[in-house]
C-alpha cells in the first residue's frame, strides 16, 4: 500500500493529469462574476427538449463530446466514463452514458461526487487499469428543485440560507501526457453527521464535513491551508463557508484566506440566490472553470478542491433524518 | 468536536430573518389582494342573490386569479416578497394547484397533472374537512342534548 | 371604508401568518392547515360569520374563510338533508372554488409550462 498517505491520502506517483475539460453553465449561471471562466454560456435553460431531465442529460453529452474533442480522442479510446449527477437512480448520467460505448460507473455523491470521480479516475490510472477516464457531472435548478423541494411556481418565499442549485455540466478526461494540470493527492471523506436536520441550511450542516476532510488531508500531506494557493470547497455556501472558517479558527489554523466556496461564488450578490449555488455542477464548473484558469494562468500553482455533498433524499427530511455530509478532496498541481 | 457543540454554534451563528420587512410585506401585499376581494364582493353582491352565492363567486373569480398570476410565472414572484401574504390568501390555495399541475404534466396528463395537482393543496382540504365535520359533529350533539 | 377594513383585517392576518413561519419551525403547510382548521372551529362556535360581515373579504379571501366554509355547508345541509348533509355540506359552498381551481389549473397546465 505504498500510494497510501496517513490514513485517509492517496498519492499518485505515476502523474495522471487533466488533459482537457469542458464546461457548460445556464443563463443565470452565465450572468455571475465567474461567466468568463466558463467554456460555454446557453442562452436558455430548456435547449429545446421536452423535460428539463432531459435538458441535463443534453448538457452532459455536449460536455462529453467538447472535452474529447478538445484533446482529439475518441470514445473508442476511453476506457472508463465515471458520472453522476442529483437524480433519483443518477438517469442523467446514465441515459447520457447509453449514447457511448465506454464502459459506464455511475456513481452518487450528491454534490460531492465531481472530486469523488476525479479521484475514483486517478486511482484507476495510477493502478494502470486504464489509460483514458472521462469524468463528468451535471445538474439543473429545475430538475432538483422538483425533486427535493417544490414546484417552480409555487408560492415560495426563499431564505438566505436557501441554496440555488445550478444548472450547468462539468467534464474532464484524465489520462497522462506531457502537460496539463497533474492530480497529485486524493482524500476520500467520512460521512459527518452532526445531527442537523434543517434541510433549508445545507451549508451549516455540510461545513465539518468540508472540515473534517480538509483537516485530515492537511495532517497526511504534512502540509498546512497556505501551501495551497486556493483551496476551493463545493457549494458550502455563504452560511457554510462561515461555519467552515469558524471551525478552522477554532482550532488554530492559520491561512484561512486561502479559503474559497465555488456556491458562495459562482452567483452575483444581485441575483437573489440566498446562500449561493449548490448541485453536482457547481463545483464541476468552478473547479474546471474557475480553478483550472487559476493553474493555467499561473495565478496559482497548487489547488485543492473540495467537493462537498449532502446527503439527504426528500423522503429522509419528511422521515425528520438529520442529513449526513461527505466531501472529497483532489489536489490539482500545474 | 460534538454534535450538539457544533449544533450551538450554528444557532449562534446564523443570521436572523428580517422580520420585520417581512411582516410588512406580508401585510401589504395580502391587504392587496384581500382589497381586490373586496372589490370582486361588492360586485358579485349586486349580480348574486343570496350573501352565500356572492362569496362563493367571489372565491371562485380569487381563483381564476390566482391560478393566471401563476400560470404566467408572477406568483410566485409575489411571494418572494410578500411571503405569507401571498400564501395565505385564497389566490396562494390556487397557485398550489396550478403549479403542481403545471410541474407534474411532463409526467403525462392522468398519472402527472391529475394524480399530484393535490400534492400540496390536499392536507388543506383533507383537515379542513376533517375540522369542519368534527366541529359540526360536536355542535350538533350538543343542540341535541339541550 | 369597507375596503381599508379588508385590507387591514386580511393584511392582519397574513402578517401574523408571517410572524409565525419565521419564529417558528412552522412551514407554509403547517401555517395553511392551521388557518383552515381555525377558520373551521370559529365558523363552528359561531364567531366567524359576524366576522365576515365585518370585514369582509378581508375575512373571506384568507384560507381561515375556506375552513369558514365547510363548516358552514356542513350547518345548512344538515338542517336541509339530515345526517347526510354532515357529508355532502363540505364542498357545498367550497365546492365552486374547488371545481374552478381544478379546471382553470387543468387549462393552465396544458398551455403554459413553468420557468424560471
Amino acid at each position: 500500500m505504498s500510494n497510501r498517505l496517513g490514513s485517509q491520502t492517496l498519492s499518485f506517483s505515476q502523474g495522471p493529469r487533466l488533459l482537457s475539460s469542458y464546461t457548460i453553465v445556464g443563463p443565470m449561471e452565465g450572468k455571475g462574476p465567474h461567466a468568463l471562466d466558463f467554456d460555454e454560456i446557453l442562452p436558455d435553460d430548456v435547449l429545446h427538449q421536452k423535460t428539463p431531465e432531459k435538458t441535463e442529460r443534453v448538457m452532459l453529452e455536449m460536455a462529453i463530446e467538447k472535452t474529447l474533442q478538445r484533446n482529439d480522442t475518441k470514445i473508442e479510446d476511453i476506457h472508463f466514463l465515471i458520472a453522476g449527477d442529483l437524480l433519483n437512480q443518477i438517469t442523467s448520467s446514465a441515459f447520457a452514458a447509453s449514447t457511448y460505448t465506454a464502459p459506464f460507473l455511475g456513481i452518487y455523491g450528491a454534490c460531492s461526487t465531481f472530486a469523488q470521480a476525479i479521484g475514483l479516475a486517478a486511482i484507476l490510472l495510477q493502478g494502470d487499469f486504464a489509460g483514458n477516464v472521462l469524468i463528468g457531472t451535471a445538474s439543473h435548478y429545475q430538475t432538483a428543485e422538483r425533486q427535493f423541494r417544490y414546484p417552480i411556481e409555487l408560492n415560495v418565499q426563499h431564505i438566505g440560507t436557501n441554496h440555488h442549485t445550478v444548472t450547468g455540466a462539468g467534464v474532464a478526461l484524465l489520462g497522462f501526457a506531457d502537460q496539463g494540470p497533474k492530480v497529485t493527492y486524493a482524500t476520500f471523506g467520512k460521512v459527518v453527521d452532526m445531527g442537523l436536520k434543517d434541510a433549508q441550511d445545507m451549508g451549516s450542516a455540510m461545513a465539518p464535513a468540508a472540515f473534517s476532510t480538509i483537516k485530515q488531508h492537511l495532517k497526511d500531506t504534512g502540509r498546512g491551508l497556505e501551501d495551497y494557493d486556493m483551496v476551493l470547497t463545493g457549494d458550502l455556501g455563504k452560511q457554510g463557508r462561515k461555519m467552515l472558517r469558524l471551525l478552522f479558527s477554532k482550532e488554530g489554523f492559520s491561512g484561512l484566506e486561502r479559503l474559497q466556496d465555488g456556491g458562495s461564488q459562482i452567483y452575483g450578490d444581485g441575483q437573489k440566490t440566498g446562500a449561493g449555488g449548490s448541485g453536482a455542477a457547481c463545483i464541476a464548473v468552478m473547479g474546471l472553470g474557475y480553478g483550472l484558469n487559476m493553474l493555467k494562468s499561473g495565478k496559482a500553482q497548487r489547488i485543492l478542491i473540495v467537493a462537498t455533498g449532502a446527503l439527504l433524499s426528500a423522503l429522509t427530511v419528511l422521515q425528520g433524518e438529520s442529513i449526513p455530509c461527505v466531501a472529497h478532496a483532489v489536489a490539482l498541481e500545474a | 468536536m460534538k454534535p450538539q457543540e457544533y449544533q450551538k454554534l450554528v444557532q449562534e451563528n446564523s443570521a436572523p430573518r428580517p422580520l420585520l420587512k417581512n411582516v410588512l410585506w406580508a401585510f401589504f401585499v395580502g391587504g392587496l389582494i384581500c382589497t381586490i376581494g373586496q372589490v370582486v364582493l361588492n360586485i358579485a353582491t349586486k349580480t348574486e342573490n343570496t350573501k352565500a352565492e356572492a362569496s362563493a363567486v367571489t372565491l371562485a373569480v380569487m381563483i381564476l386569479i390566482g391560478t393566471i398570476l401563476t400560470a404566467f410565472g408572477v406568483y410566485d414572484e409575489l411571494a418572494e416578497k410578500g411571503g405569507a401574504g401571498a400564501a395565505v390568501p385564497i389566490t396562494g390555495f390556487a397557485n398550489t394547484m396550478t403549479s403542481a399541475a403545471m410541474e407534474f404534466r411532463r409526467e403525462g396528463i392522468l398519472l402527472g397533472m391529475g394524480a399530484k395537482m393535490f400534492v400540496i393543496a390536499g392536507p388543506v382540504i383533507v383537515f379542513g374537512i376533517l375540522s369542519g365535520f368534527i366541529v359540526t359533529l360536536i355542535k350538533v350533539l350538543i343542540l341535541k342534548l339541550l | 371604508m369597507e375596503y381599508i377594513i379588508a385590507f387591514l383585517v386580511g393584511g392582519a392576518i397574513c402578517a401574523i401568518g408571517q410572524l409565525i413561519i419565521d419564529t417558528t419551525k412552522c412551514s407554509n403547510a403547517h401555517l395553511l392547515v392551521g388557518l383552515v382548521c381555525l377558520g373551521a372551529v370559529l365558523s363552528g362556535l359561531g364567531v366567524y360569520e359576524p366576522f365576515q360581515e365585518f370585514a369582509g373579504a378581508g375575512a373571506l379571501v384568507p384560507v381561515m374563510g375556506f375552513g369558514s366554509s365547510i363548516t358552514k355547508g356542513m350547518l345548512s345541509e344538515l338542517e336541509r338533508l339530515g345526517w347526510e348533509g354532515l357529508f355532502t355540506g363540505a364542498f357545498e359552498i367550497t365546492g365552486l372554488g374547488l371545481a374552478a381551481g381544478i379546471v382553470f389549473s387543468s387549462i393552465w397546465a396544458l398551455l403554459r409550462k413553468p420557468h424560471k
